[in-house]
């Protein structure tokens, strides 16, 4: 048990979130007192208990394979940050030397 | 404005003080939409009057982020236009409303209190807010919250707090509390809000409101911004059961859009709070929700409405629920999980804000930097705490686990429910604290929602409705029932809203002070 300073970094960079070492020096004790607050879960004894990941049963919903109308491409672009030629633009996505 | 718009309409629990007076804003929906359907009142007066106490009020409660001062208005036109062209109305026609800012709303801002969407306008309606302009329901604008709907103060809103009615140096709750500062400072009489592990029924307690999360299903998601998609559920906010209700019926019901809709007949919720009689209903008290922890002023209001509930006629009985004590821990597990994911859309690509792209940048350092500087420090934690429990190597220990105590947490319910109705419980350990007390300590911030979160877990609905006040703080009596028996919630509601009204003389908010 245990969360350090390292793991909350690389945490952090999975989740594709720079973090300032303030925010980690503040992040990592927060975290250490969540687990152990949540830890807690261990002591249930629930080897032979089936998971639940939804309260209510569900089941697949498919709608049948029609053309039907959608949101426009206008309205898709009207919230992007940059659009070009009625598309999204983005930064690049590969190193320059890739 | 009509000499006396609230005599023909007055009813005893809601409009009989005096404090009510002429002023529209003090009306109940009800009373409200009845007033406009008999001609005596327009929708215009209701909106007009609704804007001008957010005007005079809402610089110190801070409820609102976005107030659509013509777009009510023009709704209102519309439904004035429509009573006098002799067309029927709905029951909610002409009544203004708070909209959390969560739910995707086409000419609004939708914000999710964060700056990462700051001033972003979605380019669809959520179900919701389809079936509120349905409803001719006036959307008054968008109100405060957490960031993504995570915390229990209002704090976490890159925004700035909301201030509770009550007392403007105390939180209002939170995730909607932005919600429930609006209706509890009569800035309108109803409210939406949405409630993943508490997050109406607690503001709704600390505010003096009748709050409820439907059962899971109930009401659609779609365009509900996703916080955690296996918990969230969008319900009503109200002064009273009765209000509380009709909105309710106004936005339940199966949703194609959303695969999670569950196509059964929305409960006769509206029927079930008129008819104030529990007599023979078993209700059971939740002995794991009790004791330490509580304060005692909370636990003085409970009992005294424990009591009540003796009185009309209820079977009170004590029940166990013992795997409720592990729903915290269960739940800071799996919503973080599911929020990771969720919050993994905000890319910087599509929609939102963008930093850093500079020409030179790569997409994940404009996706990283965006990300940084556009989510606050709850949501932060939570999606580091998700990211970690889904981990190889910790997701049997965590996300599993938590996965199988919610299992064990629907079967407590199950087992209570074969001896009960409904089960009882305080809503919140305390009355609302002061603004400032939790912010840099989660797990005491945590705690808040320790008796809201079972249902949430195990998809039941729950109500929160106000019982009394701790040191001139409201007090709430969370009721939880069966999934799809909602009604339920509204009967024992009901009963219990009306005996403590006629006790006291008047609704409990009409002790707040005036602002």
């Amino acid at each position: 048990m245990g969360i350090t300073r390292d793991e909350v970094a690389h945490l952090a960079r999975l989740s594709r979130m720079s973090v300032t070492d303030a925010e980690l020096d503040a992040l990592a004790p927060q975290l250490e007192a969540i687990l152990s607050a949540v830890a807690r879960v261990s002591q249930v004894a629930a080897a032979d208990i089936p998971p639940t990941s939804h309260a209510v049963p569900l089941t697949n919903v498919l709608r049948p394979d029609v053309v039907r109308p959608s949101l426009s491409a206008e309205d898709a672009l009207a919230g992007a940050p940059a659009a070009e030629d009625g598309r999204f633009r983005v930064p690049r996505i590969l190193d320059p030397d890739e | 404005m009509t000499d006396h718009p609230t005599s023909p309409v007055s009813q005893p629990a809601s409009t009989s003080v005096g404090a009510a007076g002429g002023d529209v804003t003090r009306l109940t929906a009800a009373a409200t939409a009845a007033a406009i359907a008999a001609g005596e009142l327009s929708a215009v007066e209701a909106t007009q009057a609704a804007l001008e106490r957010i005007a005079k009020v809402d610089d110190t409660i801070h409820a609102f982020l976005h107030v659509d001062g013509e777009g009510a208005l023009a709704a209102a036109r519309r439904v004035d236009q429509r009573r006098a062209a002799g067309e029927a109305l709905g029951p909610l026609a002409g009544v203004p409303l708070a909209l959390k800012d969560v739910l995707a709303t086409r000419g609004m801002p939708t914000t999710c209190g964060s700056r990462i969407l700051e001033g972003w306008q979605a380019p669809y309606d959520a179900t919701v807010v389809t079936r509120l302009r349905a409803a001719d329901v006036v959307l008054l604008g968008k109100v405060n919250m957490d960031e993504f709907a995570m915390g229990s103060s209002t704090e976490n809103s890159a925004y700035g707090p909301t201030r509770n009615p009550w007392d403007t140096t105390r939180i209002p709750g939170g995730s909607s509390g932005g919600s429930a500062a609006a209706v509890a400072a009569f800035e309108a009489p109803l409210a939406i809000g949405t409630d993943t592990g508490g997050s109406i029924r607690q503001p709704a307690a600390v505010c003096g409101l009748v709050g409820v999360k439907p059962t899971y299903g109930a009401v659609s998601r779609y365009g509900l911004v996703a916080f955690s998609s296996s918990l969230d559920q969008a319900g009503p906010l109200a002064r009273t059961v009765g209000d509380a209700a009709l909105l309710h019926a106004a936005i339940a019901g199966h949703d194609a859009l959303d695969s999670t809709s569950v196509d059964v007949p929305v409960p006769p919720v509206v029927a079930a709070a008129a008819r104030r009689d529990v007599r023979g209903m078993r209700v059971g008290v939740v002995r794991e929700l009790s004791g330490d922890g509580y304060d005692p002023g909370v636990r003085a209001a409970f009992t005294a409405a424990v009591e009540t509930l003796t009185e009309l006629g209820a079977e009170i009985v004590e029940v166990s629920c013992p795997h409720f004590t592990y729903a915290m821990p269960a739940y800071y597990l799996i919503a973080p999980s599911e929020c990771s994911s969720n919050l993994a859309r905000f890319d910087a690509m599509r929609f939102g804000l963008r930093l850093g792209d500079d020409g030179q940048a790569g997409a994940e350092e404009v996706m990283s930097r965006t990300r940084e500087a556009g989510f606050g420090p709850e949501v932060k934690r939570r999606i580091i705490l998700g990211t970690y429990a889904l981990s190889s190597g910790y997701y049997d220990a965590y996300y599993g686990q938590a996965q199988k105590v919610r299992t064990l947490i629907s079967r407590d319910f199950a087992a209570a429910y074969e001896q009960v109705d409904v089960l009882i419980s305080p809503t919140t350990p305390t009355p609302a604290f002061p603004i400032g007390a939790k912010v840099d300590d989660p797990v005491a911030m945590y705690l808040s929602d320790l008796c809201t979160i079972p249902s949430n877990l195990a998809g039941g609905p729950a109500m929160s409705l106000p019982v009394g006040l701790a040191d001139g703080l409201p007090v709430g009596l969370q009721i939880m029932a069966p999934t799809f028996a909602d009604d339920r919630l509204y009967r024992v509601g009901g009963a219990l809203e009306a005996a403590l009204d006629d006790r006291r003389g008047h609704p409990l908010l009409d002790e707040a002070p005036a602002l």
